[in-house]
């Protein structure tokens, strides 16, 4: 079947089969391999990208129900030139990350996280409970919550 | 996944006469359980009939008596609307303790209500609060709905349309999650209006269920006190790699233990 969707902002028209996951039409057809398969049991949110701007699990949506929506993807996140989005930067600073394979899945639930949370106040407790979709198996999580607490305590300088 | 065919109707007269054409159809909600259900081939359907764009299936309505939730109402919608949160907290808090962010953003009430999963957190609010099941058809009685194991009183083609919850006084839903799903290993929703206590049950048994003497007496006396002596046999309770039904029956305890120190 026929379907069009926007993706990273670019209306894509592609072919599908009724079956195909979302995941699959965004690594396999539109070759963004960002996005990454971790379980592929709708368990783990390495996968996780923005369906008309809510976090979803791609693996566990057929791209034939993303038609006519808007997707973003972790390649849809660093700025035109090229520099990371803060969020990213935050990453890179308190050692977000260590083999990267969550990582793409964690920048694009942060990206919630901070939107969500932006004029409220965040504690631990909220972003370990607003990260239980993402598993890392690296860092132990901790200095992926230092990450995004240091995004929302110091956002004002950092934007 | 073995294929089939993908229809997305707009009504929900257009989605009926689609199922009642095909083979083997499904409806597919938010695709959390049906998804992966499909992808261990556990399930061959011949058509997928999507029930996201029909509109009248996502309406909340809070009213003086009851709240009133269309069956395609996410997770979060319903974790996360202002009114729930006012007229019945427990709901919303219910809502926001399922899965995760990303499962709780596609999910909906409607299809883990008509999966009737024994796992799953809404069966226990709509029996405690004695709701009603609004279908294509008809109108259920919760406690004719749910009927067993991933069994409920829904026919074939039959489509909830939206769930009734009567309003109380005070509610509370306490929940031993299993550490990596979330879904209740058990869970306990009391709920209280003019001095009836209803207690309900989830994750423990095979389905939903009521226990019956724990709310005559905590009805008598409220308190963990009246309650501490009550053991439900595990004799009928599940078991398997999670726990076993010795120590579901114990942990039903405890979770209505729970939910009675918060509402005292
Ligand atoms: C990682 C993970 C964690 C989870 N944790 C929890 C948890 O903690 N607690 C919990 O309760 N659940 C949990 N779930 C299940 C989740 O809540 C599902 O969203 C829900 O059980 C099914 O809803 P759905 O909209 O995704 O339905 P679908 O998967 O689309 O459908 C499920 C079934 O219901 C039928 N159906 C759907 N809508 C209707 C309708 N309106 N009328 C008639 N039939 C219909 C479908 O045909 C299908 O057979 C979890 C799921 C995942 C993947
Ligand atoms: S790959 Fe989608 S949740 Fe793990
Ligand atoms: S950094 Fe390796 S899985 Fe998270």
């Amino acid at each position: 079947m026929q379907i069009s969707l926007v993706v990273n902002n670019k209306l894509e028209s592609v072919d599908v089969e009724p079956r195909t996951l979302l995941v699959d039409l965004l690594r396999e057809k539109l070759g963004l391999t960002g996005t990454h398969v971790g379980c592929d049991t709708s368990q783990c949110g390495a996968c996780t990208v923005h369906l008309n701007s809510e976090a979803i699990k791609s693996c566990t949506i057929l791209a034939a129900q993303a038609a006519d929506q808007k997707i973003t993807t972790i390649e849809g996140v660093a700025n035109q030139d090229g520099s990371l989005h803060p969020i990213q930067e935050s990453f890179r600073n308190n050692h977000g990350l260590q083999c990267g394979f969550c990582t793409p899945g964690m920048i694009m639930t942060s990206l919630k996280i901070i939107e969500k949370y932006k004029e409220k106040k965040v504690n631990e407790e909220i972003i370990r409970h607003e990260l239980e979709g993402n598993f890392c198996r690296c860092t132990g999580y901790q200095s992926i919550v230092d990450s995004i607490s240091d995004y929302l305590e110091n956002s004002s300088e950092k934007l | 996944m073995y294929n089939f065919n993908y229809k997305k109707p707009s009504s929900i007269s257009e989605a009926k006469s689609i199922f009642s054409s095909c083979d083997d159809a499904s409806y597919i909600a938010g695709g959390m359980t049906l998804i992966p259900t499909l992808k261990q081939r556990l399930a061959m359907p011949s058509d997928l009939i999507d029930l996201s764009s029909i509109s009248e299936l996502k309406s909340i309505k809070v009213e003086e008596e009851c709240i009133t939730v269309g069956a395609m109402c996410s997770h979060k919608q319903i974790s996360e609307s202002d009114k729930i949160r006012t007229a019945l907290p427990a709901l919303s808090n219910l809502a926001s303790m399922i899965g995760d962010p990303q499962v709780r953003n596609r999910g909906t009430i409607g299809g883990s209500v008509a999966n009737s999963d024994p796992s799953a957190d809404y069966p226990a609010a709509l029996l405690s609060l004695n709701a009603k099941i609004y279908t294509s058809e008809r109108t259920i009685d919760v406690e004719d709905f749910f009927i067993g194991l991933f069994e409920t009183a829904l026919n074939e083609g039959e489509i909830v349309t939206k769930i009734s919850f009567p309003i109380c006084e005070k509610a509370s839903y306490k929940k031993f999650p299993n550490p990596a799903s979330g879904y209740a290993v058990v869970g306990a929703f009391l709920s209280m209006k003019n001095d009836i206590i209803r207690v309900a049950i989830t994750g423990a048994g095979p389905k939903v269920f009521r226990i019956k003497q724990m709310e005559e007496k905590l009805s008598k006396s409220f308190s963990t006190d009246s309650i501490k002596d009550i053991v439900v046999s595990h004799d009928d309770l599940n078991s398997d790699l999670h726990a076993s039904s010795e120590y579901r029956s114990h942990l039903i305890n405890v979770m209505v233990n729970r939910a009675v120190l918060e509402l005292t």
